[in-house]
């Protein structure tokens, strides 16, 4: 009796602790993916670069293209796009190796953060987003 | 008995004050003035006669005369640069990498002195094949700079890889790097008399810092040598 109950503890508090460490990286994902893939060019701040690469940071783009971003960041995009009313024209290399969840997180922190209060993703969400990715992104 | 050392306590302190005042302030004026930019690179020394005695000059390293094209196909020389301060660096407007961050950078640069006659912007590409003049003019209408003020030159590859490394910066191709060229980010900084005067990282917003203080001191060093 006294030994199941001392196996059960140390497996309750095994189970805590790798499901904390879990999330604790789940939630900071987001963040090292756009260290890792977006910021040298979208800088540390969102700001983007005056008139060639457009800002994150307080994008009305990320509202008005919701649907078509996971695609945008997996293939990357060309071609002329609007954001806070200017012009931008420069070819954004996409991220093909970056899995579903990844982006998902991704997604999230960019919608979440850089003064930006978006609507977050749900998993399945971008997957079915994902599933019907144009096979070269284009922007209208 | 209390009486006088009490006074001469109070003396002291007033005159300890009173001389640390006296240095804080003549420090904080004399340093500024003072304040000097090394000149980097080899020197050598030359010997030559004057009226039978040996003089000896130092020379120091001078960056040569180049001949690029700029964003409005203006011809850019050493003349475009004479008399003037600039801050050159090198890059390719499809790089992935760390030029968005030297851009940026270097902007700031452009915002602090856009209005002053004696400071120049020279971006070399390392790119010619793909960034020509009219890439180059796209890219500095969407920055929204004026030519004159920085020049985005091009030419022949050669020739601007060996200004590289008359600039001592690191640029080559490299098909095994993101974008096909590696090069450093640094930003250098230049003097009139066209002598390499200071080195900075221009993906770091600390050291474009120091290079925006560092341009003062440039050029009124300059103010100096006209009077």
């Amino acid at each position: 009796m006294r030994k199941s109950r001392f196996t059960t503890i140390v497996f309750g508090a095994t189970a805590l602790l790798t499901l904390t460490q879990c999330f604790t990286n789940k939630q900071n994902q987001g963040q090292k993916l756009y260290a890792q893939h977006c910021q040298s060019c979208h800088m540390e701040d969102g700001s983007g670069l005056r008139g060639l690469i457009p800002p994150i940071a307080n994008a009305d783009y990320l509202q008005t293209h919701r649907n078509e971003l996971a695609c945008l960041i997996r293939n990357g995009a060309d071609g002329p796009m609007v954001v806070n009313g200017i012009e931008y024209n420069k070819a954004m290399p996409g991220v093909p190796t970056l899995r579903e969840d990844e982006i998902t997180n991704l997604l999230n922190y960019i919608q979440t953060n850089f003064g930006n209060k978006n609507k977050r993703y749900t998993f399945p969400e971008v997957e079915v987003m994902l599933e019907d990715c144009p096979v070269e992104h284009k922007r209208d | 008995m209390n009486q006088p050392t009490n006074y001469s306590l109070k003396q002291t302190i007033v005159a300890v004050a009173f001389i640390l005042t006296a240095a804080l302030t003549y420090s904080c004026q004399s340093n500024p003035a003072t304040e000097t930019l090394p000149i980097l690179g080899e020197r050598e020394a030359v010997e030559r006669q004057v009226n039978g005695k040996t003089i000896v000059d130092t020379v120091y390293h001078q960056i040569p005369d180049f001949s690029f094209v700029d964003q409005d196909s203006q011809l850019v020389t050493q003349e475009t640069v004479a008399g003037k301060v600039y801050v050159t660096d090198f890059f390719f407007t499809t790089c992935p990498s760390i030029c968005p961050k030297m851009k940026s950078q270097m902007l700031r640069v452009y915002e602090a002195y856009k209005d002053n006659p004696n400071v120049v912007l020279l971006s070399h590409t390392i790119d010619p094949k793909h960034d020509t003049v009219a890439v180059l003019k796209e890219y500095a209408e969407r920055l929204n700079v004026e030519t004159d003020k920085w020049h985005f030159v091009t030419g022949d590859r050669d020739s601007i890889y060996d200004m590289a490394m008359q600039y001592f910066v690191g640029a080559q191709e490299d098909k095994g790097v993101e974008g096909g060229f590696s090069h450093s980010g640094h930003f250098m900084l230049i003097d009139q008399n066209r002598h390499i005067r200071g080195k900075y990282e221009g993906t770091e917003q600390a050291d474009v810092d120091r290079l925006i203080e560092d341009m003062k001191v440039l050029l009124k060093e300059q103010q100096h040598e006209k009077k």
